[in-house]
C-alpha cells in the first residue's frame, strides 16, 4: 500500500510537473489548450518585455522556470540563437548560437527561426528552417547537433521550413517535407541518433506532427500530416500504426481531443480514434470550416477555425455543425486591424487567445451562445508565432520582443 | 559532522583543480573526438563526452579551440563554438581574463577559419567592447563577410556624411571604396544607388562575377517530370553545332544568348519559348588563368543539374519555390585553361501566372562571394557588347 501510495504521488508530481510546462508547439499534448487561468485583458497584463536578437517566428516553450526560444540574424539568416529566459523577471538567462548547416533561403514572410522548440524537461530540441537541429542541456551546454540537410542534401525548401518537432518519451520526432526529399525521423534525445527514418511524400509540407497521447509514452503515436493524408507511427519504432488517405493540407496542422482528430482536409474532417480496431473512422466533414494558416483548436465540446477572411468559426465538435461565427476586426485608432492570421491560436478557461499577423491580440470567450471579444491589444508589431501558456501566464513573441502577460 | 564539512571542501577542491588542470595536451585528443562527429550522428556519444570536458576548461584553452575550427566539419565546428562560447562566457561572468593575445594573433591571421576569426572577434568586443571600433576600420577587405560587412556598413556611413555636407567628389571616392569591398546584396544595393545619383556607372555582373553569355538548347521532353532523369544528348556530348529532335518533334539547336540583365539573369522562356513540360540545356566556358578552387553559386525558380568540366555538382528537383542571389552554393575547381559549366533547366507544366518563370542566375566567385572572373571576360564583354564573362 505504501508502494502505491508513493507511485502515484510520483505519478502526481509528474503530471503537475508537466502540466506546468509548454514544451513544444501547442503545449505537452499538441493541443494548444491549458488548464491555466489567464487574464482576459491582456493591456493591463504586461508583466514584462524583453528585447531579442535578429528575426524569430518560432514560438517560446516553457520548461520550468524557463522560457526559450530561438532566433536567427545575419544577412543570410545563417546565425542561430537559442535564447532561456527568466520566467519570473525576464532576465536573459544565456544565449548560445550556432552555425547554420543547411540552407537558409526563406519566403521574406518567414525565417530561418521559425520552428518551435520542444522539451523533455532535461534537454532542449531547437530546430530550424535550414534543418539544424541542436540539443542543448538546461544550462545552454550542448548535448549534441544534427544537420539534417547536412545528412540528406536536398532536404530543403526554398520558401522555408516550418515543422516543429514533437518529443514523445525517448524519441524526438521530426518531419522534414519538401519536392525534392522528404523524411521523417525519430531521433534517440540522448544521443541524436535516428532510432528510424521514413520516407514521405515528396510535396512542400509546413505541418506539424500532432501526438496523441497514451496512458504512457509507449501508447501515445505521432500523427504525420501531408498533402497525401494522415500516418499515425509508434514514435520509439517509427512502425504504422494507422493512415488516413483522403489528403490533408500542408499548412495548418491537425489537432485532436478526446481520442477524435480534426483535420485540415476537404475543409476540417473528424477522425475518430476510439474504435476497438484502432483506425480512424470519418465522423463528419465541413468544408466551411477550412482553415487558413493557423491551426484549429477543440476545447470542450466544440472546434474552432480561423478561416482566410479572418472570421473565427465555432463548430459543434460531434457533428460538425455551424455554431457561430466572428468576424476578428478590431477597430484601432488609426485604423481597423484584423484579416491575416498565421499564429495558431492557444486557449485556457474556456478563452481563446489569437494574434493577427499586425501583431493585435484578441481574448474571446467562447462560453456564451456566441463568441465574444472580452479585450484587444495592439503589440505594435508582427506576430506570426503561437504562445505557450504556463504557470498562469502567456508567453508572446513577435520578431523583437518577447512579453509576459499574466495576473 | 566536522569530518564531512572537510571532506566536502575537499572534494570541491578537486574538482575545481580537475577543471584547471585541463591543457593544451589534454585538449588535443579531445578536439580530435569532436571534430570525427559526421553524418545521422555518428561520433555523437563520443563528442559529447569530449564536449563536457573542454566546456569545463579554462579561458587557456580558447586558442587551441579556435584554432580547431580551422578545417572542422560544420557539425563539429558548432560542438567547438559552443564549448568556446561556454568557456568565454564564464570567464567573463566570473571576471577571468581572457588570453587577448593570442584570440588577436588568431584574428589577424586571415589564413584561418573565416567563421572562426569573426567568433574570435566577438570575444575581444565581449571582452571589452572598444575593440570594436578599433578593430573594424582594418577589416574592409576581411575575407570573413560578416566582419568585411561591418567594415562596408561604416564607410557607407561615412560616405552618407561627406553626401550631406556636400563634398560629392569626396563622396563618390568614398562609395566607390565601399562598393569594391561589399558582398552582401543589401549594400550592393543601397551603394549603386548612391553612385548612381553621383552620375557614377555600376558593373553589376563584374563586381558579383555573373557569366551572361550562354548557350541554350532545348526543348526535350520534361512531361510529368520524367525529364530530370533522362540523359539528354548535351548530357553525352557537347557539340554545338549538332541540332537533335526535341520535345513533340521540335528542332532543338544550340544558340547563343547574353542577358543584359544587371544581375544576370538568364530568361529562357524569353530567349528560346516559354516551353512547358521541357528541358532546357545552359552552357558556358570560363576560362581560368591558373587550377583553383570555386564556389559556383546558382539561382533559379526550376528543378537543375550542374556539370563542371563533366563532373556532376549537384541536382535537384524543386519547381518554383523562389529564386535568389546565390540560392545554390556549390564547391568546383577550376582547371588552367578552358573550362565548360553546364546547366540542365527543366520547366514543369504548372499553368499559374507564378509557375511561368524559367530562369537561371550562375555567378564564380571565392568563399567570400569575390568575383572570379574569365580570363577572357573582357574580350567577351566588347564581343557581346554587355557584360561578358
Amino acid at each position: 500500500m505504501r508502494f502505491q501510495r508513493g507511485v502515484l504521488f510520483a505519478f502526481l508530481i509528474l503530471v503537475t510537473q508537466m502540466g506546468a510546462d509548454w514544451p513544444q508547439f501547442r503545449g505537452a499534448d499538441t493541443t494548444g489548450v491549458s488548464a491555466d487561468k489567464l487574464p482576459t485583458r491582456l493591456a493591463e497584463s504586461i508583466r514584462w518585455t524583453v528585447d531579442l536578437p535578429g528575426r524569430g517566428l518560432s514560438g517560446p516553450i516553457v520548461v520550468g522556470n524557463q522560457v526559450v526560444l530561438t532566433a536567427s540574424s545575419g544577412f543570410s539568416q545563417d546565425r542561430l540563437h537559442v535564447l532561456s529566459f527568466d520566467a519570473k523577471s525576464g532576465k536573459l538567462q544565456w544565449e548560445r548560437q550556432f552555425w547554420a548547416t543547411g540552407r537558409t533561403l526563406c519566403h521574406e514572410k518567414m525565417c530561418n527561426a521559425t520552428p518551435t522548440s520542444a522539451s523533455d524537461g532535461k534537454r532542449i530540441f531547437s530546430f530550424f528552417s535550414s534543418n539544424d537541429l541542436i540539443c542543448l542541456d538546461l544550462k545552454g551546454n550542448l548535448l549534441w547537433y544534427r544537420g539534417l540537410t547536412h545528412d540528406y542534401q536536398n532536404a530543403s525548401n526554398s520558401l522555408g521550413m516550418s515543422s516543429s518537432p514533437v518529443v514523445v518519451g525517448d524519441t524526438l520526432v521530426v518531419q522534414v517535407e519538401n519536392d525534392s526529399e522528404s523524411l521523417a525521423v525519430g531521433i534517440d534525445v540522448e544521443t541524436g541518433e535516428n532510432r528510424w527514418k521514413l520516407d514521405r511524400p515528396i510535396a512542400a509540407n509546413w505541418t506539424s506532427p500532432l501526438v496523441m497521447t497514451g496512458a504512457n509514452p509507449a501508447d501515445s503515436v505521432v500523427v504525420l500530416q501531408s498533402s497525401k493524408g494522415l500516418q499515425a507511427v509508434e514514435p520509439h519504432s517509427g512502425k504504422t500504426k494507422w493512415t488516413y488517405d483522403k489528403g490533408c493540407s500542408t499548412i495548418p496542422s491537425a489537432t485532436v481531443a478526446n481520442g477524435v482528430v480534426y483535420v485540415p482536409s476537404n475543409g476540417l474532417t473528424a477522425l475518430d480514434l476510439r474504435t476497438k480496431e484502432g483506425g480512424p473512422v470519418e465522423v463528419w466533414n465541413s468544408g466551411k470550416l477550412g482553415p487558413s494558416t493557423p491551426s484549429p483548436i477543440a476545447i470542450a465540446d466544440k472546434v474552432y477555425t480561423v478561416g482566410g477572411a479572418g472570421v473565427l468559426s465555432a463548430a459543434d465538435a460531434k457533428d460538425g455543425k455551424s455554431l457561430w461565427q466572428l468576424r476578428l476586426q478590431v477597430k484601432l485608432e488609426d485604423r481597423t486591424s484584423g484579416g491575416q492570421f498565421s499564429a495558431t491560436p492557444v486557449a485556457a478557461d474556456g478563452h481563446i487567445y489569437l494574434f493577427n499577423e499586425e501583431g493585435v491580440g484578441l481574448v474571446i470567450n467562447t462560453a456564451g451562445e456566441k463568441g465574444e471579444v472580452v479585450s484587444t491589444h495592439d503589440f505594435k508589431e508582427k506576430i506570426l508565432a503561437s504562445p505557450a501558456i504556463s504557470n498562469n501566464a502567456l508567453y508572446v513573441r513577435s520578431d523583437r520582443h518577447l512579453w509576459k502577460v499574466s495576473n | 559532522m566536522l569530518k564531512r564539512v572537510v571532506l566536502f571542501v575537499g572534494l570541491s577542491a578537486c574538482l575545481a583543480g580537475e577543471s584547471d588542470l585541463l591543457q593544451a595536451a589534454d585538449v588535443a585528443p579531445l578536439l580530435k573526438t569532436i571534430r570525427a562527429v559526421s553524418s545521422e550522428g555518428k561520433g555523437n556519444r563520443e563528442a559529447a563526452q569530449a564536449f563536457q570536458q573542454l566546456a569545463k576548461s579554462g579561458p587557456e584553452t580558447l586558442p587551441t579551440l579556435l584554432a580547431g575550427l580551422d578545417g572542422a566539419n560544420p557539425l563539429a565546428a558548432n560542438y567547438l563554438r559552443n564549448a568556446i562560447e561556454a568557456i568565454s562566457d564564464r570567464a567573463i561572468s566570473q571576471k577571468g581574463k581572457l588570453p587577448v593575445k593570442e584570440i588577436e594573433a588568431y584574428l589577424a591571421d586571415t589564413k584561418h577559419d573565416s567563421r572562426a576569426r569573426r567568433l574570435a572577434f566577438e570575444l575581444l568586443v565581449a571582452n571589452d567592447p572598444a575593440n570594436r571600433d578599433r578593430l573594424i576600420p582594418g577589416m574592409l577587405n576581411d575575407p570573413s563577410v560578416e566582419l568585411r560587412r561591418e567594415a562596408v556598413a561604416r564607410v557607407i556611413s561615412q560616405g552618407n556624411d561627406e553626401f550631406d555636407a556636400d563634398k560629392k567628389d569626396v563622396a563618390t571616392a568614398t562609395y566607390r571604396k565601399a562598393m569594391a569591398a561589399s558582398r552582401d546584396d543589401d549594400q550592393v544595393k543601397l551603394l549603386k544607388q548612391k553612385l548612381e545619383e553621383l552620375g557614377e556607372k555600376v558593373d553589376l555582373p563584374t563586381h558579383f562575377g555573373f557569366l551572361m553569355t550562354w548557350r541554350l538548347i532545348a526543348p526535350f521532353d520534361n512531361t510529368a517530370g520524367k525529364g530530370f532523369n533522362v540523359e539528354y544528348p548535351p548530357e553525352k556530348e557537347l557539340d554545338y553545332t549538332k541540332e537533335y529532335e526535341g520535345k513533340g518533334g521540335e528542332s532543338a539547336k544550340w544558340a547563343v544568348h547574353t542577358t543584359e540583365d544587371e544581375y544576370g539573369i538568364v530568361d529562357i522562356a524569353k530567349a528560346l519559348s516559354p516551353f512547358k513540360g521541357a528541358v532546357s540545356y545552359a552552357a558556358a566556358e570560363f576560362e581560368s588563368d591558373k587550377d583553383q578552387p570555386i564556389d559556383i553559386r546558382l539561382g533559379t525558380p526550376n528543378s537543375w543539374k550542374v556539370w563542371l568540366n563533366g563532373k556532376l555538382l549537384f541536382a535537384r528537383e524543386e519547381y518554383h519555390r523562389g529564386m535568389s542571389l546565390d540560392q545554390y552554393k556549390m564547391r568546383g575547381t577550376l582547371k588552367k585553361g578552358k573550362n565548360t559549366i553546364l546547366i540542365k533547366v527543366c520547366q514543369n507544366e504548372q499553368t499559374d501566372s507564378w509557375a511561368q518563370r524559367w530562369q537561371i542566375q550562375l555567378r564564380v566567385c571565392d568563399p567570400t562571394g569575390t568575383a572570379i572572373l574569365s580570363a577572357d571576360r573582357a574580350s567577351k564583354s566588347s564581343a557581346a557588347g554587355a557584360g561578358g564573362d
